[in-house]
């Protein structure tokens, strides 16, 4: 499949969808974060992420209407705004879940997994029925459009950069918060002996809300993100969900670096594949090749080997 | 020290390690026919971990495990029950949703593939030996009881009587009478005793009244290593033990 | 001795199955006309799915969201069977290749592809309909169980699975049919399906092979093996150290209802005369585990009615209320879980029965308990 390209082309073919695949990684990097906080250190199964994450969407959606209408002359900037209120929109609804369903359920993990879905159904209807059920999509300000040339054959869009930005950012916040902070360490305490945990003080119930909220959070700025590079639709969430679920298992649940280099090979694999087959043919490859691996290694890439 | 023949369970060279740290370390002993083992040593001492390995719930990294001359490493848990091997859990694990009638039956050595247990059937045979497992237990009363009713002391009898259904000849007990009121701990010892008759036993004990009561020999366990063995009046003699386990 | 024999049926549990034939071959037909039996005849099928359900999830704990995968398949086994034979040369003489399904003609395809050359036969096809879902169930079977992936990972991979045969049916038009599934299917042997009365006997074939499911159902969950599957559910460890392969008996279980799933595919694609990927995906697969857990994960007579009555309002509330219906489906959802984890089986078995057996107690203090009598009271009878 390669013969009918020169060497050259062959090089910018790769290097170009190298770089959609970079794009990729940045949108399963952000969604995969809020799941790896969720999924990997509480063993929550969330299936109502994706819905999460266009709560978010459509938090920056108002704010650049918003913008653009009351004060145009800040527009430009209205995209760091969207993504805090984004973070506090999707993270208070993470809190309001956690305390009316999830807490419920923390000993049966397959339930939790029912309930989220059912979660799912309604905030999809409840989307469409207050935005409808077109796709929407943000105007984004003039500094983000456009694209720069690296090399004759290669141009890379700065929107595209700016989302891989955020991702790289927002991940090192999140390592910073689980790994380096105070209540990253009582998160991880709580998920490895839970009544140990509230022996020694922690308040457990607390640290539990504040972690899916969180979780649910960074997911709300991943969607903000979202909208950068693609429009918002009530089930444009679900679309991810299966994906995103695979990266964060893939990557060895748990393990925030295992979630972005699995992120980065799942997303690469895909978009260089799609160059030479039909989209879904490399989707159902990629993914048939993470289900094979995940058959081999079911712990994922990284975890520990641990004394039962 | 060279392995002669006639041993019931050899255990040579036993390795395990998670992510380098060596939890059971080059570990070596052998039991007779017919012997009471007893394992002791301090909380972490990786005996639990011995029964483990032997009965294939965690794999070895490195030694050998020879059952009547048979390499239980590379043997399945079912395969290694089938051997002959028999394994008590340290916390009760019975089925809290079954009867205590079946539970035993479940344990009923026939029936173990996928069509065989389509195809068992309930029958005086069975019932039979269920029924004479269920006296020895002091459940016969019980049988058509859920096991999620049995008090901590009657779970622990009945998971021993799953075990005697099956007749293993080497049977591995963990903590058999952790947690028992001392009118429980009698009628166990009692029970024990009368188990051990016929067959080889490993036994992880802390109480050392009970432990004196049942052991042919002792291994003394110390951060994965074998700190000291042989019968229970020459390990409590050893100076070694005295200063990490006996002394405390 | 103090414990009696096995049997197929408790007295309660008779009495069960007979309400259950009387509602699907008396009552249902008597107070429906054609259109809504046959609308009551494609929820039958996917109570074959229910029921295939509550004995891998509600007995063994092993949760499949891709169940969709196995009703397709089979679905799809007998729609290549049927559509070959809608597809003669003469029905098909406007095509530029005759002769082939028409959905290939349009797709450029100009020969039929060798691996639906088989499908010609009914036998075949019929085999098929178990066989191809049972292969699926027991290559993901055999890969997941013996590395012992089980609980949310076997689920999210179920599930994916479920993903790639939509993205794949979807991708491959010219093989498949793509978005649009096979439809257009005309006759069974000459017999055309699409008639009324057609649609009628469908109906009650599908009944008797949901009754046939059922005893067989039964005869697993009454059987050694399906106590084994509670105690694999509740102590897995204890299980494998009381001498049991666990793989083994998940991969069977599995399997089987993975066959259940692949007959009612099959007779979904012959009641309803289509087969599309809107039923192989991730939506309808996890609908499938609401109609099970509405029923009762632990009831396979429940996860009939399940199916039944959440199908029944699909299509009540859809036709009258299509907003609505999405919060009242995921409400049920959430329902389900947190306040009737037995599902409606449950309700009846706790609260309903007892009252029904306090009532009769109260009326007649002659008449025979409900409730088996203890095996004391056996004895001294």
């Amino acid at each position: 499949m390669f013969s009918d390209y020169s060497m050259s082309e062959l090089g910018a073919i790769f290097a170009m969808q190298g770089f959609a695949g970079l794009i990729l990684f940045s949108v399963f990097v952000l969604m995969a974060l809020g799941l790896a906080i969720i999924f990997g250190q509480m063993g929550v199964i969330n299936m109502a992420h994706g819905e999460f994450m266009i709560l978010g969407a459509y938090v920056t959606y108002f704010v650049s209407n918003f913008f653009s209408a009351f004060l145009p002359g800040l527009f430009p900037a209205y995209f760091f705004v969207a993504m805090i209120l984004a973070f506090f929109a999707s993270g208070a609804l993470g809190l309001l879940v956690e305390w009316s369903i999830i807490r419920h359920l923390y000993k049966r993990p397959l339930d939790t997994l029912l309930a989220t879905w059912g979660l799912s159904l309604i905030l999809q209807q409840f989307y469409r029925s207050v935005f409808g059920a077109r796709e929407v999509g943000v105007t984004i300000p003039n500094w983000m459009m456009g694209s720069m040339p690296v090399t004759d054959l290669i141009e890379v869009p700065i929107n595209g950069i700016f989302v891989m930005i955020l991702a790289v950012s927002i991940s090192l916040c999140v390592y910073v918060m689980m790994f380096r902070s105070r209540w990253g360490k009582q998160v991880r305490a709580i998920n490895q002996n839970r009544v140990m945990a509230g022996a020694v003080g922690i308040n457990t119930e607390w640290t539990d809300r504040l972690t899916f909220g969180i979780g649910c959070g960074v997911a709300g700025v991943a969607g903000s993100a979202f909208t950068m590079i693609g429009s918002t639709g009530p089930t444009s969430g679900q679309l991810y969900i299966v994906d995103t679920f695979l990266v964060v298992v893939f990557g060895g649940a748990g393990s925030i670096l295992g979630t972005i280099a699995s992120a980065f090979s799942i997303s690469q694999a895909q978009s260089i594949m799609e160059f030479f087959l039909s989209g879904s043919m490399a989707k159902v490859l990629t993914l048939l090749v993470v289900v094979g691996i995940l058959m081999i290694r079911p712990q994922g890439l990284f975890s520990l080997k641990l004394r039962k | 020290m060279t392995a002669p023949q006639g041993y019931l369970l050899k255990v040579e060279g036993l390795t395990v390690s998670f992510d380098g740290f060596k939890a059971v370390n080059d570990l070596s002993f052998y039991v007779e026919p017919n012997e009471c083992r007893v394992i002791i040593g301090p909380n972490g001492a990786g005996k639990t971990t011995v029964l483990d390995l032997i009965c294939g719930r965690t794999k070895a990294t490195d030694g050998s495990v020879k059952f009547r001359e048979k390499e239980l490493l590379t043997m399945r848990e079912d395969q290694i029950v089938h051997a002959g091997v028999g394994r008590k859990f340290q916390t009760p694990s019975v089925y809290e949703d079954l009867t205590v009638f079946e539970n035993l039956e479940i344990s009923y050595p026939k029936g173990y593939s996928v069509f065989g247990a389509l195809a068992f059937r309930r029958d005086a045979v069975v019932q039979e030996r269920i029924q004479e497992i269920a006296e020895m237990i002091f459940l016969e009363d019980m049988l058509s009881e859920k096991a999620a009713f049995l008090s901590h002391g009657q779970k622990q009898w009945l998971e021993i009587g799953m075990l005697l259904i099956q007749d293993p000849e080497l049977l591995m007990l963990d903590e058999p009478v952790a947690g028992m009121s001392v009118a429980e701990r009698v009628k166990t010892a009692e029970l024990l005793n009368r188990i051990i008759a016929d067959r080889s036993v490993i036994v992880i004990e802390h109480d050392m009244g009970f432990v004196e009561d049942i052991a042919t020999r002792v291994n003394v366990l110390h951060q994965g290593k074998m700190l000291s063995e042989g019968s229970m009046a020459h390990v409590k003699a050893d100076p070694k033990v005295i200063e990490v386990y006996l002394g405390h | 001795m103090t414990i009696s024999k096995t049997s197929l049926f408790t007295r309660q549990e008779l009495i069960g199955f007979i309400v259950l034939a009387v509602v699907i071959f008396v009552l249902l037909p008597l107070a429906l006309d054609n259109f809504r039996l046959n609308l009551f005849g494609k929820y039958l099928t996917y109570a074959f799915v229910a029921i295939g359900l509550v004995l891998c999830w509600g007995a063994g704990g092993i949760l499949s969201l891709g169940q969709g995968v196995f009703f397709g398949l089979g679905g799809y086994c007998m729609a290549m069977f049927l559509k070959l034979e809608a597809s003669t040369p003469e029905n098909t003489s406007i095509q530029s290749t005759p002769g082939i399904p028409d959905f290939m003609d349009w797709n450029q395809l100009t020969e039929l592809p060798s691996w639906w050359v088989p499908f010609y036969s009914l036998t075949f096809s019929l085999v098929a309909v178990v066989i191809v879902p049972v292969i699926f169930a027991f290559i993901i079977g055999v890969a997941m169980f013996r590395r012992r992936v089980g609980g949310v990972y076997f689920a999210i991979i179920t599930q994916a699975f479920a993903a790639i045969l939509t993205i794949l049916i979807i991708g491959q038009q010219g093989y498949t049919g793509g978005v649009n599934g096979i439809t257009d299917l005309r006759t069974l042997k000459g017999w055309d399906i699409r008639t009324d009365e057609a649609k009628e006997v469908l109906y009650y074939v599908n009944g008797v092979l949901l009754f046939v499911v059922l005893v067989i159902a039964q005869f697993v969950r009454k059987s050694k093996l399906g106590r084994i599957l509670i105690a694999m559910r509740d102590q897995e460890d204890r299980v494998r150290f009381s001498g049991y392969d666990v793989a083994g008996f998940k991969i069977f279980i599995f399997c089987l209802g993975a066959a259940f799933a692949g007959i009612g595919g099959a007779m979904f694609t012959l009641q309803v005369g289509f087969m599309s990927p809107t039923l192989v995906g991730i939506v309808p697969s996890i609908e499938m585990v609401i109609f099970c857990a509405v029923g009762g994960r632990l009831s396979i007579l429940g996860a009939v009615y399940g199916a039944l009555l959440v199908n029944w309002a699909k299509t009540t509330f859809s036709e009258s209320f299509p907003e609505l219906w999405l919060f009242g489906l995921g409400g049920l959802f959430i329902a389900v879980v947190m306040l009737f984890p037995n599902g409606l089986a449950g309700v009846w078995s706790e609260k309903i029965m007892p009252r029904i057996a306090g009532l009769m107690e109260g009326r007649k203090p002659t008449a025979k308990p409900l409730v088996a009598p203890s095996p004391k009271e056996k004895e001294a009878a």
